[in-house]
């Protein structure tokens, strides 16, 4: 059985408010700068990047991480995970780096991220900006921006389509129960 | 992938293109300032060359370096080797010290095989004797499709000493896996009498093939397996086989000079043909790096039980 927690409208007001966020929390975007983790994460932010533009004007550089190679279940698994493609065209060092990923779960996906980040350079400082956090946290991380709490049995498979990927805008969780 | 690399024949044509994606991304790594990933953290490559290396050598120990993969380099000189030890019995040894993955060069064809039968190790081959060299073949591969966009359809001459080159051998199955369109070059005697079976072209004259190709793929005269005497003189053929200032003109526009290294300028290659900038040499070596780490990280990155 699955049910979709988040429609088209809520994914944009989302958004729009985590952007909105962002803008108040960090004072401007003047060295802020938004980094998605592949694949998904880079469409949010590459979205997030447009809605500050229209909000307030500003062009927020946005790249893309892949952290397949900062994993720590390699060679855990039987294949070796598929690797994407990491683009951050600026330098992230005195930077206020905001990752930007579609589902917080377990908290592994980000802290490979920032191992990867740090490797890149020394941000002055990262923040975590998730769709959904649907809990069970294995690690001490949480997000400064949420889109929704989705409380979820940890079989269950949340699913975000993003329009750019999957021809529409939801979040489905596809629940074992 | 499979366990092992052996043989370019190891390898369907979505491996070699989910390789050459893979290294895609480690390319960007290779720009990085700091250029190690720690993928491979806690394993163990064994570079066991019992033959001269330099840039395979190299280039194997940096690509498991900017892995996090500890490296042990192991020559015959100066080990057990040198003091008689057998093959079997250098490489149980290396089982014992729990290498993780064994890359092997060695004079003699098959050594590689063999070496499975003996080893749990994750295999590579990077050459045996006169059989194969399959991560040169992929390194040029990959440069091929960087700089010319696509490897179907592309019209590549291998010219030299096909008969010894494992290079040639690798190489060229890749190719035509991969739906290139191959011509062997080079003097009769140097040409293997089967190499029509192989699915490639066969021509004696370079003159004639140059002005229709993208890639001229030069090969090395290997003078250290010239056992018998396979052409006249290295005067001869560098005259009928190497290419020139004037043969590379004849070129067509954006074709690509490619050598495996290492060159013998002025016999296979004209000194001034090999520094031209549509001789992409150097980016192989570049290339061969981010090559053989998605190699090891595809081949050393899995093998656990299926879930995450």
């Amino acid at each position: 059985m699955s049910a979709k927690v988040m429609e088209p409208d809520d994914v944009r007001r989302a958004l729009t408010r985590i952007a909105h966020e962002i803008l108040e929390r960090d004072k401007g975007v003047d060295d802020v700068v938004l980094v998605g983790i592949a694949d998904r994460g880079d469409e949010l932010a590459a979205r997030l990047a447009r809605e500050i533009h229209r909000i307030e004007g500003p062009e927020v550089p946005v790249g893309v991480l892949d952290i397949t190679f900062y994993r720590d279940d390699i060679g855990l698994r039987a294949e070796a995970p598929e690797v994407h493609e990491t683009r951050i065209p600026f330098d992230v060092s005195g930077k206020v780096v905001v990752l930007v990923d579609d589902v917080l779960f377990t908290g592994r996906t980000i802290r490979s991220a920032m191992d990867a980040l740090t490797d890149l350079g020394r941000p002055r400082k990262i923040q975590l900006a998730v769709l959904v956090d649907r809990g069970h946290r294995e690690l001490p991380i949480r997000a400064d921006y949420v889109g929704k709490n989705v409380p979820t049995s940890r079989a269950d498979d949340v699913r975000v389509l993003i329009e750019e990927v999957d021809g529409e805008d939801a979040v489905v969780v596809e629940g074992a129960r | 992938m499979k366990e092992h690399l052996l043989s370019m024949h190891d390898l369907t044509a979505d491996d070699i293109t989910r390789v050459l994606d893979t290294a895609e991304s480690f390319r960007e790594v290779g720009t990085r300032v700091i250029k190690k990933v720690p993928a491979l953290r806690g394993r163990t490559v064994v570079n066991f060359f019992l033959e001269n290396s330099t840039r395979t050598r190299i280039s194997f120990e940096l690509a498991a370096k900017r892995l996090s993969a500890d490296v042990i380099n192991f020559t015959a000189s100066g080990s057990s080797v040198a003091k008689g030890e057998s093959l079997k019995d250098t490489a149980l040894t290396l089982q014992a010290m729990g290498a993780d993955a064994i890359v092997i060069r060695h004079s003699s064809s098959g050594s590689p095989l063999q070496l499975t039968e003996w080893v749990d190790a994750h295999v590579l081959n990077a050459g045996d004797g006169t059989h194969e060299h399959p991560t040169q073949g992929l390194l040029d591969l990959y440069t091929m499709r960087e700089k010319l966009g696509r490897l179907e359809g592309l019209r590549v001459a291998i010219v030299g000493d096909i008969l010894h080159s494992r290079v040639a051998r690798s190489l060229s199955i890749g190719l035509v896996k991969m739906g290139a369109d191959v011509t062997f070059v080079g003097p009769p005697t140097l040409i293997p009498p089967d190499a029509t079976s192989w699915g490639v072209q066969v021509d004696y004259d370079l003159d004639g093939v140059v002005p229709k190709l993208d890639v001229c793929y030069m090969l090395r005269v290997q003078k250290e397996r010239q056992r018998l005497e396979f052409f006249p003189s290295v005067r001869e053929y560098a005259r009928l086989f190497g290419l020139s200032r004037e043969r590379a003109a004849q070129l067509p526009e954006g074709a690509l000079v490619m050598h495996p290294g290492p060159m013998n300028r002025g016999v296979e290659i004209a000194s001034d043909v090999a520094d031209l900038p549509h001789a992409v040499i150097e980016d192989q070596v570049t290339n061969g790096i981010a090559t053989r780490m998605a190699l090891l990280y595809l081949m050393l990155g899995g093998g656990g039980e299926e879930g995450s």
